[in-house]
């Protein structure tokens, strides 16, 4: 499965909704997701790819992780993934 | 003052997962003590307690329930679930503003933290989900009751150990009495039963590795159990006005502390704490049919219960019961004052005296009629219900038959 399918399982899963229902192109808050649901989103992710992800719930605008979209959220993750060292 | 109608109960715990399951059992001396179910339980000293089982919170909370409730927040839940079913009430309003929830807890989601400690030192893990805190604070349980119920007034969480309950119960008393609040949700949660739990526990060597046995020559410790117990506690007048059915009056209570010693209990504190609750609710000591005592089954804190009532009750000491239903369900710490509460209502409603099981010899210093083995019937018109706690926090309350 390709990252972004995976990425979208997660979404999906945490707005209660199916993956077909999730386009690159939705919000989190198109797709009813709340804060605590960002952050357990971002903890799902991080289980999921291995990974570390600069998020600060206080200012969520001026991460380094892009939350704007689907397809922010994706791009930010195959960059941390790939900068990830191969354990 | 206001006078104070308790017009709601619920419980889950060892011995049923609702009131009636829980007084059936009471009334025929079950013991919900057994060995303990969860991981690693070879590597304790002690291996009994008093689960709640055929439990599957699966089945009652959905997924992202579960992720933020705990298992004493659950427990919590089911009973304050049953206590509000019971009582018809529905908060909308000035009444929604006016009433809250004041839980007794001690250990918080000791579940949680057991869980996620696992994750970071054994497991050597650097993450835990993100509601860690959420789900372990001692006030989530409170917490959810008033988001469930729309309860919008005073609402927290009060933890004295073994007492918390009584202590919780007591202010929820205080607050309706004196008019602040028509109705308070109270009583109190625990889950303990997890590996680190017992283990803790285990190290302070008071715990029993067979039975609990209070009062009886052959004690040999406390057993712990888990679950909840919630009241829905109500201005008798507004109780009246809708009909409720009224499950007994609250007439008074009284905290004491020892100011003496971190674990070993007090003879004064403790008839201080009886006395006072006598003075609060202007009873006489003979009105007094029963008292369902702290009763944990260690050596110390038995006779030391005993003595008190007898200085409290001169020779009317002999005349009344007391039984400790910790024999059946455990001690339930910042839970088990509600969970009694319920053998109290059953006495004064029902006019059926839970007994104290596991009861085998008779023991000088603790020479009272501990209702052993079988319950018993009698008519009573006032019931007493004493917590004693680590750290020698007292509270006892007094309640009367309507």
């Amino acid at each position: 499965m390709s990252v972004k399918d995976r990425v979208i399982e997660i979404v999906a899963e945490q707005a209660v909704l199916e993956p077909s229902d999730v386009t690159m192109e939705s919000t989190l808050e198109d797709l009813g997701i709340d804060s605590l649901g960002l952050v357990e989103s971002i903890f799902a992710i991080e289980e999921e790819f291995d990974i570390s992800i600069p998020f600060n719930a206080n200012e969520p605008e001026s991460s380094e992780f892009d939350i704007s979209s689907v397809t922010t959220i994706i791009a930010g993750i195959e960059k941390l993934i790939e900068n990830t060292p191969a354990a | 003052m206001k006078r104070v109608a308790i017009t709601g109960a619920g419980t889950i715990n060892a011995l049923g997962h609702n009131v009636s399951q829980t007084l059936e059992a009471m009334r025929e001396g079950h013991c919900g003590i057994g060995p303990l179910e969860m991981r690693d339980v070879d590597r304790l000293a002690v291996q009994i307690g008093a689960q709640v089982s055929d439990f599957s919170p699966d089945t009652i909370f959905n997924r992202q329930q579960l992720a933020l409730y705990d298992r004493f927040t659950q427990f919590a839940l089911i009973a304050a679930r049953e206590a509000l079913a019971y009582s018809g009430l529905e908060f909308s309003g000035a009444l929604s503003a006016k009433s809250g929830v004041v839980l007794g807890n001690s250990g918080g989601g000791m579940q949680t933290l057991d869980e996620n400690y696992r994750t970071v030192y054994e497991d050597g893990k650097n993450r835990v989900h993100p509601f860690v805190v959420p789900k372990l604070m001692n006030n989530a349980a409170a917490s959810h009751i008033s988001m469930e119920f729309n309860l919008k007034g005073p609402s927290f969480t009060v933890a004295s150990a073994c007492a918390s309950s009584n202590h919780a119960m007591a202010q929820a008393f205080q607050m309706v009495r004196s008019g602040m609040a028509p109705v308070m949700i109270t009583g109190g949660a625990e889950s303990m039963l997890c590996f680190g739990g017992v283990k803790a526990w285990e190290g302070l060597r008071v715990m029993s590795k067979d039975a609990c046995r209070p009062f009886s020559a052959t004690r040999n410790g406390m057993v712990q159990g888990e679950g909840a117990g919630v009241f829905v506690f109500e201005e008798m007048d507004h109780a009246e006005a809708r009909g409720a059915d009224i499950l007994a009056e609250v007439v008074g209570f009284a905290m004491t502390s020892d100011a003496a010693d971190i674990v070993m209990p007090s003879r004064q504190g403790a008839s201080r704490a009886i006395s006072g609750a006598l003075e609060d609710a202007g009873l006489n000591r003979e009105e007094v049919g029963y008292i369902n005592a702290h009763g944990t089954g260690t050596a110390a804190n038995d006779k030391t219960e005993c003595s008190a009532v007898a200085d409290v009750f001169g020779p009317h000491a002999d005349r009344l019961m007391m039984s400790s239903t910790k024999s059946m369900h455990g001690h339930l710490i910042g839970g088990t004052g509600a969970v009694e509460l319920l053998a109290c209502i059953m006495a004064l409603r029902d006019g059926v005296i839970a007994p104290t099981i596991g009861y085998e010899e008779a023991d000088p210093e603790c020479a009272l009629d501990v209702v052993p083995n079988e319950a018993r019937e009698a008519s009573i018109d006032v019931a007493l219900s004493n917590a004693f706690a680590f750290g020698g926090l007292n509270a006892v309350l007094a309640l009367r038959r309507v």
